[in-house]
């Protein structure tokens, strides 16, 4: 096992032996767990295809599952259109010590949780909300309107609730960019738009794909957010798996869910770095 | 186009304006929330009925204020308890793949990396169900073998520090090795040659250097699982943590106590995350 003749294979296994233990015994084993009851009876433990076949047969079902996966990738594509120009102004045109007051700004909401996020815009643009009345008192409304509890306001939050995690690696990579590439660009009589396409975006790349992976991973897998904003109607595939594990009991069905929420999430990860020629190793850094 | 290169007035306005709204976006919700939290009224809303404390102090009959809410009381004090244990065991396990990740060889490094990086592109409800159903397996193995009842693996105080560490742990890791990552062997090699033994150096020279890191890792590692939602949502027995709690009683509608505990929440994350900033701790996310 071991090459590194310096240190003493103690010394290794300290390190070793605990990290093994978490990843065995909280992410392999747990999700080899997670597929072993996907594919058996509830009770009687034999083999079945019927938790996926379910899931088939039943519209409710795979069309949750289809709306949530596009739904995701809506949310994706908006917070990287969002992210950049907001990255552009912190790294690019404001200075120095603004552009770092502005970056702490930015960084505090992220640390307050997803639960008073969601809570503030509920309080916000609900019937009995603020925005209602005020724009009843300013007489802009007759009568307070629902704003909330439909899947534009949904997609809204979730933008909302996962912005940040996007823009923080999107300044990142905005950082190291020369200035002067953008200057000789612009020198050469280059437009504004030719320089967002053929410089900017494509230098900060790493950046939106790193920030995509978590933002979609984080919508995908959100429950608060669409539960709370997005009303009865609006349905999403992790209350479904919520459901079936907590209100029906049925955990090979929800272990089923469960797998086919990370078949999705993986695939669709592994696209987007496909495409962009990048690997997890070093969008996680 | 940028701060160097002339740009139009009519850009500049318009990007300022653009940015400005963005602000508005990002801070609407929070700053709502918490001027609410002093409306002397019974919801959550306007108008505004006067400036009282009483959500923070108040003693009933009609209003509970948060330090006389026993319910809520309780879940911070669950909430805190997860949090101190995951902060510990994440750190202590973080730490440990930090230096098995950056200064050991052995076989198999790649796919065990891959695997500590896993859990941060596995939707927090996969982890969540995936844990419970191997613990509720393994249970009933004890159970049915050796006529044992283990009380921890039922769902639970353990299970949920267990689950929320799983993924911590991997973002302590990355935190600590990104220093880890800069510091100077030849520093390790001067302490041998002066007489140091291993345990020695790791704990004078090399623990010393990352101490910064490792206490940027704990604060986020407390954090994190202090607003945990979806992970802890399955892992949770009968006592419920804040974040839960607080979800119940946002679902079902709430008095401004709600705000109250936001508004302190809020006031704590940021200056947390504020000087968790200044110290010069680079590595946010």
């Amino acid at each position: 096992m071991m090459k590194n003749k310096k240190s003493m294979p103690w010394g290794f296994l300290f390190f070793f032996l605990p990290v093994v233990l978490w990843l065995f015994l909280l992410i392999v084993l747990p999700h080899l767990e997670l597929l072993r009851l996907s594919f058996t009876k509830a009770n009687t433990g034999k083999l079945t295809l019927d938790n996926y076949l379910a899931f088939f047969r039943e519209p409710i079902y795979w069309l949750t599952f289809v709306r949530t996966a596009a739904y995701s990738i809506t949310v994706t594509f908006l917070v990287m259109v969002i992210s950049l120009p907001v990255s552009f102004y912190i790294s690019k045109i404001v200075k120095g010590r603004l552009s770092g007051m502005l970056m702490i700004l930015i960084l505090v909401p992220f640390w307050v949780s997803e639960l008073i996020r969601v809570y503030g815009w509920m309080i916000l643009l609900r019937e009995s909300g603020l925005l209602n009345h005020l724009l009843v008192s300013v007489g802009l409304f007759k009568q307070p309107v629902e704003m909330l509890y439909n899947d534009i306001t949904m997609i809204m939050g979730l933008v909302y609730t996962s912005m940040l995690f996007m823009v923080v690696p999107v300044i990142g990579v905005m950082d190291d960019l020369d200035n002067s590439i953008i200057e000789a660009a612009f020198d050469l009589g280059a437009s504004k738009r030719a320089i967002w396409r053929t410089i900017i975006i494509p230098h900060c790349t790493p950046g939106l794909v790193n920030g995509g992976i978590i933002v979609f991973m984080l919508v995908l897998g959100s429950y608060l957010t669409p539960n709370l904003m997005g009303g009865k109607n609006s349905l999403w595939f992790t209350e479904q798996i919520y459901n079936q594990i907590i209100l029906y009991f049925n955990w090979n069905q929800g272990a089923a869910f469960g797998f086919l929420l990370l078949v999705l999430s993986s695939l669709i990860i592994w696209v987007l770095l496909k495409l962009t020629r990048q690997n997890l190793k070093e969008v996680v850094k | 186009m940028i701060r160097s290169l002339p740009s139009s007035k009519r850009y500049r306005t318009g990007f300022n304006i653009f940015i400005a709204l963005y602000f508005i976006f990002l801070f609407a919700p929070l700053i709502v929330t918490m001027v609410l939290a002093f409306n002397d009224s019974m919801y959550p809303s306007l108008p505004w009925q006067g400036f009282t404390l009483d959500w923070f102090f108040g003693k009933g009959p009609q209003k509970y204020g948060i330090f006389h809410d026993q319910t809520n009381l309780r879940s911070l004090y669950t909430s805190f308890r997860v949090a101190i244990a995951v902060m510990i065991v994440s750190t202590f396990l973080g730490t440990c793949a930090a230096f098995l990740f950056e200064q050991e060889q052995f076989r198999f490094k790649g796919a065990l990396y891959f695997l500590m990086i896993a859990p941060l592109v596995i939707p927090g409800v996969i982890l969540g169900i995936s844990i419970l159903m191997f613990s509720n397996t393994v249970g009933l193995f004890i159970e049915d073998h050796m006529n044992i009842y283990v009380k921890f693996l039922g769902p639970g105080f353990p299970l949920v520090v267990l689950g929320q560490s799983s993924f911590i742990s991997t973002i302590v890791a990355l935190v600590v090795s990104a220093r880890l990552k800069k510091f100077d062997r030849t520093l390790e090699e001067a302490a041998y040659n002066l007489g140091a033994n291993k345990a020695e150096v790791l704990w004078f020279i090399t623990l010393k250097y990352l101490r910064p890191s490792i206490i940027g890792g704990a604060a986020m590692a407390f954090l994190m699982s202090f607003e945990n939602f979806n992970t802890t949502i399955f892992l949770v027995g009968s006592q419920a943590t804040l974040p839960i709690n607080m979800y119940m009683q946002v679902r079902d509608g709430s008095t401004p106590v709600i705000n109250a505990i936001s508004f302190l929440l809020i006031l704590i994350t940021s200056a947390i995350a504020v000087v968790n900033l200044y110290k010069g701790n680079e590595s946010y996310l």
